[in-house]
């Protein structure tokens, strides 16, 4: 929770001055028990009307002065807390981002999104609080006793035996639900988990029928969460009787002390009345405290979570500044490279040694969980190599800074994802300065010009969130387009056209081929047909490079490659091949 | 106009909350008998220490000390019942919210679970997230606050009221006068913020989609170093957030001081004209006392009622976004003799069907189709071209606009979801697999199957052997959505699903897209097998893995162009004969 106040740095001068203000306003609070008191040992005694008048004016004053200075507070807390908040968000947003793909896949969404929403939520509450009472309240606390020594100090005695009891039950209760609301939150994310899991997940629990069995985790989560939120409940419900029986026990022993006082002289009535004053000054303040106090212990425990994110390191630094020289665009070359995704997990992909020239189209073939995507992932840095190097353009990719390695790279996932907004707004995330023609180009080679053209509004036909109102077939081309329109020098993509049937398949490719400027490409598929004519593949096997070449070769040497090939043109392998050489001309 | 509109709609939200009291209501009445309780005794404890106060000028009479010391008693026995009063009350009150929070988030799940797939396809997931949790939170808050002061305000209100009058009538009315003034700004205020706090929940609820969008897919933002971007929207947003949040914590925030200002105002009123009357003789000083503690107790729970009033807008702003949920018309209810559909053989018939997803934009007219048991149907076509389309009508995701889908020759509408549904097993090309062992997610269509059923049907789709390699084997727990699996394995898991559940009729949508072609063709041998006697829908690129179809569709634009067997279609030479060819066209 301490280091999130560095997001309070900006609001230094609120943040000072908003208790400040509130500070004001507890202490005209804190005169008046004394002109009450004045006006009853002067005013009343002496029958004076007109000291009694005087008094109430000065009561009326300061109550306006108390009202100018609460509002100022309340607006000076206010801008903090939210500024706070807003910077918060601002800040963990940005740390999420920077989040390399190994903590993501770690972490998960749902709580990062508990985090950003509900967590920090709680968190401005309990900032605003604080700002407003937290001062004041032992401000006033301790003012009250400060005030109850100048009218007498044996009495006063009994002020300095009850505040340290009330500290000791207000924070004894404050330590012991911190960590139940820790669980509370958690408990939290479990529900948000599910709920959003049963969004995603529609079709196949109900393709299942399985609503009944989410409906009963949903419950037990639920129940759960409740039963924390009891616990926890419990603990905090007994504060506010503690502090009632400290305090007016205090208040009994006052009037004790107060009535011996006064048979020795030492004290007036209008004196005891005072010391009385005081105490049920601490009463209130303390109910409200009492209040805030949940509040704030939520907020801690909340603003320890959001912390707890901070502290994933963002995972890949890149080296700032321009690399070393970069001897050849477009190159990319793999020098006995292996990689993990789990610290101590099996080699996901091992002494991996390869050379792309400029130009090149590189095809990576294999098996299921063989290490496609994995290699191909390697060249934007998604993930660190255990061993070996990448080098992009002849230079180490951990050389790089992140954003420039990037930019060199059009990269096309396996899952085709698009955002809400146009389809130009989706274009546009290729490069922010893309010409209509230069979309409308991106478009015409990833075959995706028609379907847009039909579309109504074409470029600027929305496409609502995560592309759901496209099918899948649209969103590969889309997200091939998105790609294109960044004209990388290095163009990735990854099974990316498993949703298109053959034909437009071909057409894209023989797009591609063509695209001007010397892209090179790397191609990952399962179709034989798809990389047949690269420059090079990469046949993986478990992670192991089975074997390199052109087609002809590993359809001679490779085993591996002849089991893919022939397993896709079985009964064709004849006509398939006649069918091909029809097809050159 | 508009806060009239404001108004209905906030009254309407609170008797749906009544509503959902009403099953605590033993809970609600004893704490409501406690905080009268509380307050009644809270009140007296002022009273007897004014006689204390009193008794003072009587010092060094012979009854003094054993006077005090009476008092002092009762002092003591009076506190101690309204600690426990007041420790009863909050139990209840967390009882009583906690548990009605817990039956709208459990309303809102069973409303989701029914939800039309029309709604959640159109609806952003994140701020459907966002009302189920961080909107009920708030309502809890609010409720809560309101809870435990609302009525100790009120009763406070009326105690002291009866109280001031049996001391003294004409200082009560002073104070009668001037505090409802209080209650006016804390209404205009109240009215002010309603709308506020509105906008700050809607607002938050834009929020949540989009982290859900950007963080949900953040590899592609790094991909596309789009971080940069996509935090200028995230800060467009969270400006827009700190704007109406400041307005609307500020503007609700000034109830208290203003409630305040009045409340000493009315401490004034009284210290001028109590003094006034003790000098003429009328009240004794610790009468005074104890009605300036009164005036204080007395405007208190105003200004607390006013501070909870604007809580409590904000509650009943979020509690509005969720019932909107909750009311959302559900699915098309099951008749009420809705048939289990049993023993399925696998005949099915699609009647002269017509479909839309918009209602002025036709996706499929006409559509016929019979399925003899046993049969293999393929559906292939241009991409966009409605296969998935067919898909979500035969699984009833979606309902047909004209026409009818019959099962065993019974219409799907009459017949229960579940028992359709389960009929089928679907391997969809989005693969989606559940937080959890990978055990779990295999077994979701047959819980109770057994170690050897599971290995089983885990070789059959190929699976077996990457997941004995993983980790903790079966008993490895993946992340939300597959985690680190590849796509092929996560789909191999969704095909190890159905194996195991075995249902009579299969839907394959691309069910094998992502799997290598070696693996593919092992895992057709085993559906071969597994579609023997099952009627079986199949979507497929690959036109390999179709040709052993007994009727191959083909479609284009919402219609079947063409019908028949692989070797009938080529030989007709038409849309099909040109998309088998292009898979060995090469550039």
């Amino acid at each position: 929770m301490k280091k999130l106040l560095v997001y309070l740095k900006d609001y230094k001068k609120e943040s000072i001055l908003g208790p400040l203000f509130k500070l004001l306003e507890a202490s005209f609070e804190l005169i008046v028990p004394l002109v009450v008191a004045s006006m009853i040992d002067v005013g009343i005694a002496n029958n004076d009307k007109g000291y009694v008048g005087k008094m109430c004016l000065i009561m009326a004053v300061l109550g306006f002065t108390g009202l100018i200075s609460a509002v100022t507070a309340q607006y000076f807390a206010a801008k903090a807390a939210v500024g706070f908040a807003t910077k918060l968000r601002h800040g963990l947003f940005a740390h999420i981002e920077s989040l390399s793909f190994t903590n993501m896949d770690k972490q998960g969404t749902s709580t990062l999104i508990t985090r950003m929403t509900s967590d920090i939520n709680q968190v401005q509450s309990g900032v605003n609080l604080v700002l407003r009472l937290f001062l004041r309240s032992p401000f006033i606390v301790f003012g009250a006793m400060v005030m109850a020594f100048t009218v007498d100090v044996k009495a006063a005695l009994i002020f300095v035996v009850v505040i340290p009891l009330l500290s000791v039950v207000v924070f004894g209760v404050m330590l012991a639900s911190i960590p139940l609301f820790d669980k509370v939150q958690k408990n939290l994310d479990k529900v948000l988990g599910t709920t959003r899991e049963n969004l995603t997940g529609v079709r196949v629990i109900r393709a299942f029928g399985k609503e009944e069995n989410e409906v009963e985790k949903f419950d037990g989560q639920t129940d759960s969460l409740r039963k924390i939120q009891m616990t926890a409940a419990r603990i905090s419900a007994l504060m506010n009787p503690f502090t009632y029986i400290i305090i007016n026990g205090g208040l009994i022993m006052l009037i004790y002390t107060g009535a011996l006082r006064v048979e020795l002289g030492i004290l007036t009535q209008g004196q005891v009345v005072a010391l009385v004053n005081y105490m049920s000054q601490i009463l209130v303040e303390l109910v409200k405290l009492a209040n805030l106090i949940i509040t704030v212990t939520k907020a801690v425990a909340c603003g320890n979570r959001v912390q707890s994110v901070f502290e994933i390191p963002a995972g890949m630094e890149g080296k700032t500044g321009n690399p070393a020289r970069q001897t050849e665009q477009g190159r990319v070359d793999f020098e006995g490279v292996s990689m993990k995704y789990h610290e101590g997990g099996e080699e996901a992909l091992t002494d991996i040694t390869f050379h792309a020239q400029k130009g090149d189209t590189i095809g990576v073939i294999g098996g299921t969980g063989s290490g496609k995507t994995s290699l191909v992932h390697l060249i934007p840095r998604f993930y660190d190599v255990e061993t070996g190097c990448v080098r992009v353009d002849g230079v180490d990719v951990r050389d790089y800074d992140l954003v420039s390695l990037r930019d060199k790279i059009g990269i096309v996932m396996q899952k085709a994802v698009l955002f809400q907004g146009t389809i130009r707004e989706n274009l546009l995330w290729g490069n922010e300065s893309a010409s209509d023609e230069e979309l409308w180009q991106a478009l015409r080679i990833s075959q995706a010009e028609e379907f847009v053209l039909q579309k109504e509004g074409g470029l600027d036909a929305r496409i609502e969130q995560e592309g759901r109102n496209l099918s899948g077939g649209q969103k590969q081309r889309l997200s091939i387009a998105r790609a294109l329109v960044k004209k990388p020098e290095i163009l990735i993509l990854d099974d990316s056209a498993s949703a298109l049937d053959y034909a437009t398949d071909a057409k894209l490719r023989k797009a591609i081929k063509e695209m001007p400027g010397e892209t090179t490409v790397f191609i990952v598929s399962q179709r034989a047909s798809s990389l047949m004519h690269a420059d090079l593949i990469i046949v993986l096997d478990d992670g192991c490079v089975a074997a390199m070449g052109k087609h002809e070769q590993l359809l001679e040497s490779c085993q591996v490659y002849q089991e893919i090939y022939y397993s896709q043109f079985e009964n064709h392998s004849q006509s398939g091949n006649d069918l091909q050489s029809l097809n050159r001309h | 106009m508009k806060s009239s509109g404001n108004r209905d709609k906030q009254k309407e939200t609170l008797v749906k909350v009544l509503h959902y009291m009403k099953p605590y209501g033993f809970f609600l009445g004893l704490t409501i008998l406690m905080a009268v309780i509380s307050v009644a005794f809270t009140l007296y404890l002022p009273i007897l220490t004014g006689d204390a106060v009193d008794m003072l000028s009587g010092i060094g009479e012979p009854e003094f000390w054993p006077g005090l010391f009476a008092i002092l008693k009762k002092m003591a026995v009076v506190i101690a019942l309204t600690a426990i009063s007041q420790w009863i009350m909050s139990i209840c009150n967390n009882k009583i919210v906690y548990s009605i929070i817990q039956d709208i988030r459990k309303k809102a799940f069973r409303k989701l679970e029914r939800l039309p797939l029309k709604y959640l396809d159109a609806h952003s997931h994140g701020d459907i997230v966002s009302r189920v949790v961080a909107d009920v939170d708030q309502f809890a808050d609010g409720l809560l606050i309101g809870f435990t002061q609302l009525f100790t305000g009120v009763i406070t209100i009326l105690g002291t009221l009866g109280f001031m009058l049996s001391v003294n009538i004409g200082i009560t009315v002073v104070v009668v006068v001037i505090t409802p003034v209080s209650l006016l700004v804390a209404a205009f205020i109240a009215k002010k913020t309603f709308s506020m706090f509105q906008l700050q929940s809607s607002t938050r609820g834009e929020q949540t989609a989009l982290i859900n969008e950007m963080v949900g897919n953040q590899k592609v933002v790094q991909a596309f170093n789009r971080e940069d971007e996509t935090l200028d929207r995230f800060d467009e947003i969270n400006g827009r957030l700190e704007k109406c949040s400041l307005r609307a914590i500020f503007f609700s925030s000034l109830t208290n001081p203003c409630t305040r200002f009045v409340n000493s105002l009315v401490y004034m009123g009284v210290g001028l004209t109590g003094a006034f009357s003790v000098i003429r003789g009328g009240l004794s000083v610790g009468q005074l006392t104890c009605f300036l503690s009164y005036a204080n107790q007395y405007t208190k729970p105003f200004n607390e009622i006013s501070g909870v009033i604007t809580e409590l807008q904000n509650a009943l702003a979020c509690a509005a976004r969720i019932f909107e949920l909750i009311e959302e018309e559900a699915q098309v209810p099951e008749p009420e003799n809705a048939a289990k559909l049993q023993d399925v053989a696998g005949k099915v018939d699609i009647n002269n069907v017509a479909f839309s997803y918009v209602p002025d934009k036709k996706l499929i007219e006409g559509l016929n189709l019979h399925v003899n048991p046993g049969q293999r149907i393929a559906i292939v076509g241009p991409t966009g071209c409605g296969k998935t389309t067919i898909i979500n009508l035969l699984m009833r995701f979606y309902d047909v606009d004209q026409g009818s889908i019959c099962v065993e020759g019974k219409d799907i509408r009459q017949i229960t979801r579940k028992s359709l549904r389960t009929s089928y097993g679907m391997v969809l090309q989005d693969t989606w697999l559940k937080r959890g062992t990978i055990r779990d997610n295999i077994i979701v269509g047959k819980p109770d199957a057994t170690e050897e059923e599971l290995i089983a049907a885990a070789k059959a789709s190929h699976a077996h052997s990457f997941i004995r390699r993983l980790p903790n084997g079966y008993d490895t727990v993946i992340g939300e959505d597959g985690g680190s699996l590849s796509q092929g394995q996560k789909q191999l898991l969704c095909i190890t699903r159905v194996m195991l559940s075995l249902p009579p009729m299969l839907i394959l949508d691309e069910a094998t897209s992502s799997i290598d072609t070696r693996t593919e063709i092992r895992i057709q041998k085993a559906f071969a097998t597994m579609m023997e006697g099952r009627t079986s829908f199949i979507v497929a690129h690959r036109l390999s893995t179709i040709q052993n179809a007994d009727v191959i569709l083909v479609m284009k634009d919402g219609h079947i162009i063409e019908q028949g067997s692989h070797g009938e279609l080529l030989a007709q030479k038409g849309f099909y004969a040109e998309l088998y060819n292009s898979q060995f066209a090469v550039s």
